[in-house]
């Protein structure tokens, strides 16, 4: 399917908002992901890890889940009201999978497949598949920051890890961290914006990232410098962005409850579990003393030890699927402060400058500096955008939320099924061979 | 069904429930003393005392006394309802006939009926004081809970006994069920407390019997294991209990901060505090969970403390036949003893011998004497042996009979325990599908 031509890259900067057109605004008709683009890596394909195991890479903003979002969300309403939720109209995929170890004399490291698959124009080709390890996707990040100051990066998942505690390239460790670079650079993909920056095309289609990285590490110092040297004092922020830090700074807390709790039933449940499995062995030991109760014993024995099995699997899936999401919530929440700082230091600039040209142009009626005027429009430009993205923020944390809870519920919902279904088959098997006046009593509850 | 009389071979079990029909034509009066002649161990029909008497433990009271050594105290009597059957039955509905007793009295009537009844699996009393608790449980006799599982107990044990074979007929039951004075008199009066045997000879015929019946043997390590597997299982379900009740008890903390949460919200607000909710009572219903599960416990309670009857009536049999080994050895003696005083051949070393050779024979009329002396020894020990042979092959016959009502009783009433605590289980899942789903409403909804 073809997309109307965009109107060319679209970057944030001196423009207002208002006058940026939106790059495929120009489309005629809403595309809707045709079958060809469904094949989409993102969607049906069954990435592996290294050992073969499939990897189950879903994340809101992939193909098939916005299939899911569909059927989820009756509230299109709420979609449409965002300006960039054009779900048709979306012509950048990507998927990050297939991790593979490299071992080098100097080091050992993970590298991901990065597969792209796009209709745009900015780039050369319509599929790109490139392998980056960590390291790269950080540099995009630092990039991304560098370039793109006033709109809110998603945030990568953690960088340093203790090298005694966690081990690094661990299945469960490794596929967490993939499923989080791959939701980053779904993210990033997503935006408007953001998207067509060119250190993402570099990073999607290059070869060899050159990534010079010792610039990039001048260019952040020299952002930190500036912020200090910059040192004006804000005088009033607008009510709107402090409700956002303040919002920010409840919901952070309000995570860290959620991850403390969260843990704290891994744990216990592991506890539960230990206790568990005593309990079953008893009901063995006991069945090999008896005649007639052996089997019914012996039953009992078996569906705790399911039970446990399960019980272990839910237990696992929490930490690997549930935390890793909250946490990585918690690192975004943590950069978009970052992010509100800096629109407050911009502001400070302005108006600090704006003070200062006030004051030389009483005492010498020069005109307003054209600096001043560029501060006026970064602060607006930064403004704009912030409140775009925050809208559009707040809507995936919607989604995203959905998913994750309503994914906590049908985990649990799945153990309890599992364990009454199991009951149900020996408690009908015992019925059968024994006591049928129980039997109407059981069928009772069996039923649904 | 008719049970045999317990001198023929084969008596099978006994049917338990109220379904034959009575062949007693004796009055309705509580006793079966119409004809006075009660013999306190057998009787020939399945006619037990609960076809005839409705019995059940109705309430439990707390009352203050003085006790023994004249020191305040407070405890708890039950209220023990008997009316007649036939009363029933017939449609009238008479006040049942009522009065109070104290777990001590139970306790006394039970010992009575061990000592009277030695061949007999005598159903057990409910625990004396709580135990295999996990820890929301009160271990404390005054606690509602307790008491409540307490008189559900007790009046289990008076209709397990109310419907034995032989139990039921008992007297001083049928006096526990309606004198309420005087009651503790009567028991002690009996001196069955003189009868009971002494844990030293029991303990020493264990040790050193010889030729017990390999049934009995076999029986009573049964009776260990039924023990040992039972108190193992008590003891891991609390500590599973307590541990699930710690993961629902967490949850809890969910619904309060998603309540929190739900405050900065403005979409997502009414499905979190909605979900909240929920979390919430998935947290409280652990209570009613664990509340229903102690019944699964106290069932198998009744079965660790049915081993240590099992056990004694196995041990009676080792001194049963102990006592016979011992008579029969005396008797062995005598004769022999006989012998040597009648041929003057000294077979075994005696000491009497020993006496002769050192300070020579002894005068005949001596000899006479002893001789005649032994004579009479011999005759009551062969009585002795006699009885003691009679008393060993009874208890041994009527034992095995109870033991084999026992087991078919023991397997029936567990299976149906596992079965229910399986369905007690599945209803556990089912509430907690219904809790999660909920709670995945409110989600989608967000």
């Amino acid at each position: 399917m073809s997309v109307g031509a965009p109107r060319g890259l679209a970057s944030s900067g001196q423009k207002p908002i208002a006058e940026i057109l939106h790059p495929l605004s120009a489309a005629e008709e809403p595309l809707s992901p045709g079958p060809d683009v469904t094949v989409n890596v993102g969607g049906d394909k069954e990435a592996v890890l290294t050992n073969g195991t499939p990897v189950e890479t879903s994340s809101p903003t992939s193909a098939s889940s916005l299939f899911n979002r569909l059927q989820l969300d009756d509230d299109l309403e709420a979609d449409a009201r965002d300006p960039y939720a054009s779900m048709e109209t979306r012509d950048l995929f990507v998927t990050v999978d297939d991790p593979k170890k490299h071992v080098s004399t100097m080091e050992t490291y993970i590298t991901y497949r990065v597969s792209t698959k796009t209709t745009r124009i900015e780039f050369d080709l319509p599929e790109y598949s490139v392998r980056r390890r960590y390291q790269d996707f950080d540099w995009l990040r630092i990039k991304l920051e560098d370039s793109q100051p006033t709109h809110l990066i998603p945030p990568l998942p953690e960088k340093f890890v203790m090298k005694g505690v966690v081990d690094r390239f661990s299945e469960e460790f490794v596929e967490t961290r993939m499923k989080a670079l791959d939701k980053f650079l779904k993210r990033v993909a997503d935006h408007p914006v953001l998207s067509f920056n060119p250190h993402l095309n570099a990073f999607l289609s290059a070869k060899d990232l050159n990534k010079r990285q010792g610039l990039a590490l001048l260019t952040k110092v020299g952002e930190s410098v500036k912020h200090v040297a910059g040192g004006y004092k804000l005088r009033a922020r607008p009510a709107e962005f402090c409700a956002m830090g303040e919002y920010l700074d409840t919901f952070s807390q309000k995570l860290g409850t959620i991850d403390r709790i969260a843990q704290r039933i891994i744990k216990e449940q592991s506890e539960y579990l230990t206790e568990l499995r005593e309990y079953g062995t008893v009901y063995s030991s006991w069945a090999g003393s008896e005649e007639e109760l052996r089997r019914p014993l012996e039953g009992v024995a078996g569906c705790v030890t399911t039970c446990c099995s399960s019980l272990e699997e839910q237990s696992e899936n929490m930490s690997q699927d549930f935390l890793p999401v909250l946490r990585e919530y918690i690192l975004y929440i943590e950069s978009m402060k970052n992010v509100l700082r800096k629109r407050d230091q911009s502001q400070a600039e302005y108006e600090g400058r704006l003070e200062a040209a006030v004051l030389r142009k009483q005492e010498d009626r020069t005109p307003m500096p054209v600096e001043v005027e560029k501060c006026q429009d970064k602060v607006e430009c930064f403004n704009a955008d912030l409140k775009a993205d925050w809208e559009r923020w707040q809507s995936n944390k919607r989604q995203d939320f959905k998913q994750l809870l309503t994914g906590m519920a049908d985990k649990n919902i799945n153990y309890y099924e599992k364990v009454r279904w199991l009951l149900c088959v020996i408690t009908l098997h015992a019925a059968k061979t024994w006591a049928l006046n129980i039997f109407g009593k059981i069928l009772l509850s069996c039923d649904h | 069904m008719r049970v045999g009389s317990p001198a023929t071979s084969g008596g099978r079990k006994m049917a338990e429930d109220g379904r034959e029909e009575s062949v007693v034509s004796d009055d309705d009066s509580d006793y079966l003393g119409a004809d006075g002649s009660l013999s306190n161990t057998m009787v020939e029909e399945g006619c037990t005392l609960l076809r005839r008497m409705e019995i059940c433990v109705a309430e439990a009271e707390k009352r203050s006394g003085k006790n023994a050594v004249n020191m305040q105290e407070t405890f708890t009597v039950y209220l023990i309802e008997t009316r007649p059957m036939d009363a029933v039955a017939e449609g009238r509905n008479p006040a049942p006939d009522s009065l109070w007793r104290r777990y001590s009295e139970f306790e006394l009537l039970r010992s009575n009926l061990v000592v009277t009844y030695p061949y007999i699996v005598v159903p057990p009393l409910p625990e004396k004081r709580a135990e295999f608790v996990w820890h929301k449980l009160s271990a404390d006799n005054m606690d509602p809970d307790f008491v409540e599982r307490r008189r559900v107990g007790l009046e289990n044990f008076l209709l397990r006994v109310a419907s034995h074979p032989v139990l039921s007929n008992d007297k001083i039951l049928h006096h526990f069920l309606t004198e309420e004075n005087g009651w503790k008199e009567v028991v002690y009066e009996t001196g069955f407390q003189a009868k009971a045997d002494s844990r030293l000879r029991a303990l020493s015929a264990t040790f050193r019997v010889r030729n017990t019946d390999k049934r009995f043997m076999d029986m009573k390590r049964y009776s260990d294991e039924l023990q040992s597997h039972t108190s193992q299982l008590l003891r891991a379900r609390a500590r599973v209990a307590d541990r699930l009740y710690g993961v629902f008890k967490v949850h809890g903390n969910y619904g309060r901060v998603f309540s929190e949460w739900s405050a900065i919200e403005k979409e997502m607000g009414d499905g979190l505090q909605s979900a909240g909710h929920h979390m919430d009572a998935y947290a409280a219903s652990i209570d009613d969970i664990l509340e229903e599960e102690e019944h699964y416990a106290d069932q198998l309670k009744e079965y660790l403390f049915y081993a240590e009857a099992l056990r004694a009536v196995c041990r009676k049999h080792e001194l049963t036949q102990f006592e016979l080994e011992v008579a029969t050895q005396d008797l062995i003696s005598k004769k022999q003893q006989r012998e040597e005083l009648a041929t003057g051949i000294v077979r075994t070393f005696s000491f009497k011998g020993m006496t002769n050779k050192l300070f020579g024979q002894e005068a005949p009329e001596q000899r006479e004497a002893r001789l005649k002396l032994l004579e009479e020894l011999i005759a009551e020990g062969e009585e002795a042996v006699k009885e003691k042979t009679a008393e060993c092959e009874e208890h041994v016959e009527r034992a095995w009979v109870d033991i084999q009502r026992f087991e078919e009783q023991k397997d029936k009433d567990l299976q149906e325990a596992l079965i229910n605590y399986a369905v007690m289980q599945i209803n556990m899942c089912k509430k907690g599908i219904q809790v999660w789903s909920n709670a995945k409403e409110c989600f989608l909804k967000m």
